[in-house]
């Protein structure tokens, strides 16, 4: 296990992790967003309320799983930045963050796509998306901390504290927008908490697609973690062997 | 000449805060200023939205409470930026005390002279803008349990920031996100008092994120002042 976790801390070893793994993700991920999806959207009954309008949550519920997800692993990796120093970790933690923000957005954006029909209007000031547009107020303002530094190092530790306060801050935020609404207006059920009341063949597609976007998280971590990693270590004779192996199979094929 | 005494915690602490206070003295635009920021951002929403009694009593808390932050934020810059240019944060950041300490009373400098006038004047904004009067304490206890909030929170995004030459916008967009808490809890205290609720479960949440704040922050800032100094 510890022998495990020192070896992803090497650029080298999680490159070739990546490139060992990336074939495999990408087939599971397909074959789980394709049945997800075509099950998802033609298939499973329509609600006997919402009509057809419900099936964007086959991309709405995973898309706000990634938004939760991304920003925790964001923050185990900040964590290791500042205690361990570890150069994986800030790597990973630099690819993640505009996966997080592309899923809040997402999230966001089908969230009002299906609030039109549905709720009558695309935006509320509803706790569920105000704190969603805080968080990627949030990922947004680390993304751009990292972008104003010019030292690699600094931007690494800058952003890690920033993350972790971040974290501390996100379940401050959850509540106080949570009480805010209540105190202004009833609490709204819109969410979708009752899943129990739904028949299997509407939720089972919604774990396919789930499971899907989970996948797609890690082909582009490590798509973009790969990116950065050849980046970083250009120097060192394993990218330039890399590099010059792909120059010499281009000028082979041509 | 005699070797100077050695200071205890709180001595140092006392001696941090008289220094602070002393600077601003001497330049008093980093107290004026916030100020009249403030009063000036508030006079604009009636002349801008309309002076309807009606319509500004209802604005009237999330205005002061909106533009507080505001000044407060801004105000940031003078925290650690002079310090920073001419090499005091160094000096503080090799000190034999514990940094922790230090922060803390280099904020609470910063919070007496750009929260305390506002807090000060905040009624006086809020009676201008036809606040009820059952609002008035509910307000100014909110914002002395706030500002001090603001002012640990923006000095975590200073402390990130003091090592870039303009960080102005860049520390609106990594703070103001986390103002939200404040600023709802805040101004919700208002509009309870103003529609005659209780409101002293949000004051006590406020008091608990103010205790929050003392005793992480200060963490948070050192450990970004240190990476920006390095």
């Amino acid at each position: 296990m510890w022998q495990w976790l020192y070896k992803l801390g090497s650029p080298k070893w999680f490159y070739d992790l990546g490139n060992r793994s990336l074939p495999w993700l990408w087939g599971v991920t397909l074959f789980l967003l394709i049945i997800g999806v075509i099950w998802g959207l033609a298939f499973a009954p329509p609600d006997y309320q919402m009509g057809d309008n419900y099936r964007i949550i086959y991309m709405h519920v995973p898309a706000a799983g990634l938004m939760k997800g991304c920003f925790y692993m964001m923050a185990l990796c900040s964590a290791a930045v500042l205690i361990w120093k570890v150069k994986m970790a800030d790597i990973v933690a630099k690819a993640i963050a505009p996966i997080g923000t592309m899923a809040t957005l997402l999230m966001l954006a089908s969230g009002s796509l299906w609030g039109i029909p549905t709720w009558g209007t695309w935006w509320i000031w509803d706790a569920r998306l105000t704190s969603s547009l805080l968080q990627f107020f949030i990922y947004m303002g680390i993304i751009v901390l990292r972008s104003a530094f010019d030292s690699q190092d600094t931007a690494a530790r800058a952003c890690a504290v920033l993350t972790l306060v971040g974290v501390v801050n996100i379940p401050i935020i959850e509540y106080s927008v949570e009480w805010w609404n209540t105190l202004h207006q009833g609490a709204s059920s819109l969410g979708m908490r009752d899943t129990s009341a739904n028949p299997p063949e509407i939720w089972i597609p919604a774990f396919f697609t789930g499971f899907g976007f989970i996948g797609l998280f890690f082909i582009g971590l490590i798509l973009r973690s790969q990116n950065e990693i050849l980046w970083r270590e250009r120097r060192t004779q394993w990218v330039r062997d890399i590099v010059t192996d792909t120059v010499d199979h281009g000028a082979a094929d041509a | 000449m005699t070797e100077p005494a050695a200071l205890g915690l709180g001595g140092v602490m006392r001696a941090t805060i008289r220094r602070e206070l002393l600077l601003a003295m001497r330049s008093p635009g980093d107290v004026i200023n916030p100020l009249m920021f403030f009063i000036l951002a508030v006079v604009l929403f009636p002349l801008g939205g309309g002076v309807e009694d009606a319509f500004l009593s209802t604005i009237a808390s999330g205005v002061i409470w909106v533009t507080a932050l505001l000044a407060v934020m801004l105000s940031m810059d003078s925290l650690f930026r002079a310090d920073y240019e001419d090499g005091n944060l160094e000096q503080l950041l090799m000190s034999p005390q514990p940094l922790y300490f230090l922060v803390l009373a280099k904020v609470f400098s910063h919070w007496l002279m750009a929260c305390l006038p506002i807090i000060v004047l905040a009624p006086v904004l809020a009676l201008m803008l036809q606040m009820p009067a059952s609002g008035i304490t509910a307000l100014m206890v909110s914002l002395l349990l706030g500002t001090p909030v603001l002012c640990l929170i923006g000095g975590i995004g200073m402390a990130l920031t003091v090592g870039l030459s303009r960080s102005g916008l860049l520390l609106a967009v990594l703070i103001l996100p986390l103002y939200v808490p404040v600023l709802i809890f805040g101004a919700g205290v208002v509009d309870a008092a103003i529609n005659n609720m209780a409101y002293s479960g949000l004051l006590a949440l406020m008091g608990a994120i103010l205790a929050l704040a003392i005793s992480l922050s200060p963490l948070a800032i050192v450990a970004a002042l240190r990476i920006s100094v390095n």
